[in-house]
């Protein structure tokens, strides 16, 4: 039996959905790993070596980070996000698809 | 002066009479009492054992910061509350409170032996000690210590309270209820703004509690704050913790003050959203660092101060002040003023502010300036000190029962702290103040840094001839930490106050430090001859004090821990007797025992019912998934690993996902209904994960793709009648779908009517015989399942539950993702080559399939496993060797996965995931359990039928 973890540790944070233009607490979303890398169009073309580094190599950096998130309990489009890793801030939030901020 | 009380003065009720009791002594004491008030009225001193050397201890404090009085109250089974602060207990008629890390009793304590080994107790001493052998640590070494030193101890009966929790959204939040929370409240009062204002205390005022020339302002304050709509004030509510975007959890305690608790909540807690916050948590008072400063009676100047003003009791009959700073002169003039002698007041200073030296001398204290305590007499109580000059000269013993100390002032930068705001240090207070906020935040008052109780010295510890090595001058009165054990820790190469407190655990009790981070800070950078900034600063993490597991976790406990999930036909099984588990968060019917049965009995009768006539099963927890638009098969073939795009309409396939690591994440079979319209099923407990899978891979991979994703999982009951009388049972009630063979193969899905009601039939097995999934809208599925067990009665129709379901499945090797699998298993491991498109130009996961380490010899693959005695079942989990003679810690090579009684072949069956299992075949493996080893022959994953003829009738 998955537990949930304790509710002020996803509740806490505030996130603006670019689609419902609205900012909601955090237990409306999930995260989902690192932005803006896109699957390869063709993974049989790539080496082993490449194929490692989309599928495992993150950047882990402290400070900017693109990252995704869904608004699973909203309107459950996945965006992207620019968040602080020090300090948690969000410095903003835009669409799928749209060009890194 | 009765006792310890004064004659006049407090806010205590003296009309109000409160009687309690404190170690199984009854004492009386008056409404506005705490248990530390009204105990030191009545002349108790001593209130605890201290951790480590149980080291008899009395109040250092007189609020939440207090390190040393730590004690339990009962209020009968399952109301057992241990490590209060005596200091924040009121008291009401009928408490019963006990001191804590004692034996046989608080005066006479065995531990206590502790104390006179102390030399052979330093820093680490448990660490390097209890070493060797390893295996006593567990058993002997860490039971014993604990025992030993310990805080009071936890209930073991369940908790009767229950506590509620609630939201709170304002626009300004102010922490603390002191002059400078109240006046911040009452300048924001004005305006729109919703304010809420809380206060740890019983009553706000915070500091002007211990000042009743600020009282009438206080009432007044109050008043007008209670006249505001806009307002908000809570008492006896800690904010605990600051979390991001200005989210503040707060604990109000709403019953722990009575005599009848009643049956409301015992405790509130309070989610907080602000738009700006306050803090107004006001300063700490600082102890001073010298031997026997931890002896009953030696405390705080402040908190003798508020014994005094505010509770009416003198800590002492002679009392005398030790300081660094001017603050505490006034807290001993104000003894004075209220009749208390006051034999001297020691500063370490050698010159202070005249007036403060004019108004001693008007009171007629002697003063010693330049001058230090070096020694405190008495053990369970102080009976006098010793002072002597800075230099080690001039040794005078001065009589008191009670010595303050005063060593200046720590403001409380906790939840400035959780809010990630940065601090910086201040040579002048010697501490650390609020520098820069990273939320929508601003310190106020003491707690800013900011106070007009004058200055004082900045000091590590006092001066003292004495040697050093041989003295126990107290850091941290809560872990037993002296100013010798941080020397030693600098000695033994220690440089970071990370790692400092954690070797000497100072500020890691309960306390968290409040009193003890800066002279430890200030002793650790002395010792190292650094500047204190260069040593570092020790983090603060909620809870700025302890908060009962009760209140954090509300009502989420027992059935409302989690939703249990029903299927429409739960109720049936429940009044059928049936025996439910949980999978995921469904409720599902394991079992349904008759009379006498056991569940080995009850599933072996099941079992037989499905492979001779026909069992019916609730499958109505299956994920499922439409999937619907022109690119849908094309999404599907992209997403599973087998090809969809040939699938006719009408026909059903089994569908194995992967994650794009190429490891088995999930599976199900999934029909075809028109070109442009497939119904997916998932596992129990995959839905929502697969459905999230595949949202992402439609929304951000392959944007273009036309197909929507809906879940279906609750709109379906799932009726699966499995079993060679299925097709007879079905046919008379089944309108516009033709059962017969020829034309509704197995793996088909046909679309009509049974009993009038709309269906998707599918003709799937997960049992190995003839079998139907009957998908009806789930209003229907209970009525459905009754018709259904009524016109069966005459073929034998028996329900099934979910062991009778695994084991049929086992027989035939069918895999159960998650239990078969653990997120390490690719395709070919789980023997499901058939299942991958290899034609396929790509499909989630198939790059990874031809990693080197997935294609490598030698991995784990999924067998099956054959007891040599029939009658064994193996214990799923079980480790699998090689060979059993080979010495311990033994090579694994893989463990059982399922493992059942199979009533259809009279023997055990497992499976098992072994390292190059599949070129195992015929090998005999051993399964060492605790007291007897097994022995089991690998063999094919399909125990029954393996030709699936039963499947084609």
């Amino acid at each position: 039996m998955r537990r949930p973890p304790p509710l002020w540790r996803t509740e806490m944070l505030l996130i603006h959905c670019p689609y419902c233009e609205e900012q909601r607490a955090e237990i409306e979303f999930a995260y989902a790993g690192e932005a803006h890398i896109a699957r390869p169009p063709d993974p049989a073309a790539l080496s082993d070596e490449d194929w490692t580094q989309y599928l495992f190599i993150r950047s882990n950096p402290r400070g900017r980070h693109h990252e995704r998130w869904r608004h699973t309990h909203g309107c459950g489009r996945f965006f992207n996000a620019v968040r602080d890793t020090a300090t948690d801030k969000f410095e903003v939030t835009y669409k799928a698809g749209e060009l890194r901020r | 002066m009765s006792g310890f009380r004064l004659d006049r003065g407090g806010r205590i009720d003296r009309s109000r009479p409160i009687s309690f009791s404190f170690d199984g002594v009854t004492y009386q004491g008056f409404a506005g009492d705490t248990l530390a008030s009204a105990l030191l009225a009545n002349g108790v001193k001593l209130f605890g054992r201290s951790f480590k050397y149980h080291r008899p201890r009395g109040l250092l404090g007189a609020g939440s910061e207090e390190p040393n009085a730590l004690v339990s109250v009962s209020r009968g089974p399952g109301r057992h509350t241990p490590n209060l602060r005596a200091t924040a207990v009121e008291i009401y008629d009928g408490l019963t409170a006990t001191s804590q890390n004692r034996w046989p009793s608080l005066k006479t304590d065995i531990g206590a032996i502790n104390d006179r080994l102390g030399m052979f107790l330093p820093a680490g001493f448990y660490n390097k000690t209890f070493m060797w052998p390893r295996s006593f640590w567990d058993k002997l070494y860490e039971p014993l210590i604990r025992r030993a030193a310990g805080l009071g101890e936890a209930p073991s009966e369940e908790d009767p309270d229950h506590y509620g929790a609630v939201y709170a959204h304002c626009d300004l939040l102010i922490v603390g209820a002191g002059p400078a929370g109240i006046d911040a409240a009452l300048e924001a009062s004005g305006t729109s703004k919703r304010i809420v204002l809380i206060d740890e205390q019983d009553e706000p005022g915070g500091g002007a509690l211990d000042d009743p020339a600020l009282w009438p302002w206080l009432k007044e304050s109050l008043k007008d704050l209670a006249a505001a709509p806009n307002v908000t004030v809570l008492n006896r509510t800690t904010a605990f913790g600051y979390y991001h975007d200005n989210f503040i959890g707060a604990v109000e305690r709403l019953t722990d003050h009575l005599t009848d608790v009643g049956s409301g909540s015992r405790e509130q807690l309070w989610r907080i959203r602000a738009g700006e916050v306050i803090l107004a948590q006001g300063a700490i008072e600082r102890p001073l660092v010298f031997a026997g400063n931890d002896v009953p009676g030696v405390m705080l100047a402040s908190a003798a101060k508020t014994y005094l003003l505010r509770h009416g009791v003198a800590v002492g009959r002679a009392v005398a002040l030790m300081a660094a700073h001017d603050s505490g002169w006034r807290d001993a003039f104000a003894h004075a003023r209220a009749g208390v002698a006051v034999t001297a007041i020691i500063d370490v200073r050698e010159t202070v502010a005249p007036a403060l030296t004019g108004e001693a001398a008007e009171l007629g204290i002697p003063v010693r300036l330049g001058h230090s305590v070096i020694r405190v007499h008495g053990r369970h109580a102080v009976k006098a000190i010793t002072a002597a000059r800075n230099d080690g000269t001039g040794h005078a013993r001065i009589a008191c029962d009670a010595l303050l100390m005063a060593g200046g002032w720590t403001p409380s930068v906790h939840l400035w702290s959780h809010s990630k705001g940065s601090l910086a240090w201040s040579d002048e207070l010697g501490a650390y103040v609020p520098d820069r906020p990273n939320e929508k935040v601003r310190c106020v008052g003491a707690g800013s840094g900011k106070w007009n109780c004058g200055s004082g010295l900045v000091i590590d510890a006092l001066p003292t001839p004495r040697d050093p090595s041989r003295i126990k001058a107290f850091v941290d009165f809560q872990n037993d930490v002296t100013a010798k054990d941080i020397h030693l820790a600098v000695r033994e190469g220690f440089k970071s106050i990370e790692h400092i407190k954690r070797y000497t655990t100072t500020g890691m009790a309960t306390d968290q430090g409040k009193t003890s981070n800066l002279n430890g800070l200030q002793i650790a950078a002395q010792a190292l001859g650094r500047h204190v900034t260069e040593v570092g600063l020790t983090t603060f993490r909620p809870p700025y004090t302890p908060q009962t597991f009760g209140a954090l976790a509300g009502h989420a406990q027992g059935a409302l821990f989690q939703p249990t999930r029903k299927t429409c036909i739960d109720g049936w099984a429940e009044e059928q007797g049936a025996v439910f588990e949980l999978v995921a968060q469904w409720r599902r019917a394991r079992y349904f025992p008759l009379a006498g049965e056991d569940m080995l009995a009850a599933v072996n009768r099941e079992c037989r019912a499905v492979r001779s006539s026909v069992g019916i099963f609730d499958a109505s927890t299956l994920g499922k998934i439409e999937v619907v638009g022109p690119d849908a098969a094309e999404f599907l073939n992209r997403m599973y690993t087998n090809p969809w795009k040939a699938l006719e309409p009408g026909r059903c396939r089994y569908g194995l996902l992967l994650k794009e690591d190429g490891f088995i994440t999930d599976d199900g079979v999934s029909a075809r209904l028109a070109p442009d319209r497939f119904h997916l099923t998932t596992t129990t407990g995959g839905a929502a994960r697969v459905l999230n899978m595949m949202e992402d891979y439609l929304q951000t991979e392959w944007p273009d793709l036309d197909v929507w994703l809906t879940s279906t999982t609750e709109q379906w009951a799932v009726i699966a009648l499995q079993g060679p009388l299925a097709r007879k049972l079905l046919e008379p009630l089944v309108e516009g779908i033709d059962l017969s063979p020829e034309v509704f193969p197995h793996m088909a899905i046909r679309e009509g009517t049974i009993c009038g009601v709309p269906t998707r039939l599918f003709r799937v097995s997960f049992t190995g015989e003839l079998g139907f999934e009957i998908n009806v809208p789930a209003a229907y599925g209970r009525a459905l399942w009754e018709r259904l067990m009524i016109a069966g009665a005459a073929h034998g129709i028996t329900p099934y539950g979910t062991e009778a379901m695994h084991v049929l499945r086992a027989e035939k090797g069918f895999i159960i993702v998650g239990q078969d699998t653990d997120g390490t298993v690719t395709p070919y491991d789980a023997g499901l080559d058939w299942a991958v498109g290899k034609k396929k130009p790509d499909f989630v996961g198939k790059r990874s399939l031809a990693r080197p380490d997935i294609a490598a010899l030698g991995r784990k693959q999924l067998v099956g496993l054959l007891t040599d005695d029939p009658a064994v079942v193996l214990e799923e989990g079980s480790q699998i060797v090689a060979d059993p003679t080979q010495s311990i810690p033994m090579k694994m090579i893989g463990h059982v996965t399922s493992a059942y009684w199979s009533e259809a072949l009279g023997r055990s069956i497992a499976l098992a995931l072994v390292a190059g299992g599949q070129g195992r075949m015929g090998e005999v493996l051993h399964i060492p359990t605790p007291g007897q080893t097994f022995t089991a022959t690998v063999s094919p994953m399909v125990f029954y039928d393996p030709q699936g003829e039963r499947l084609n009738v």
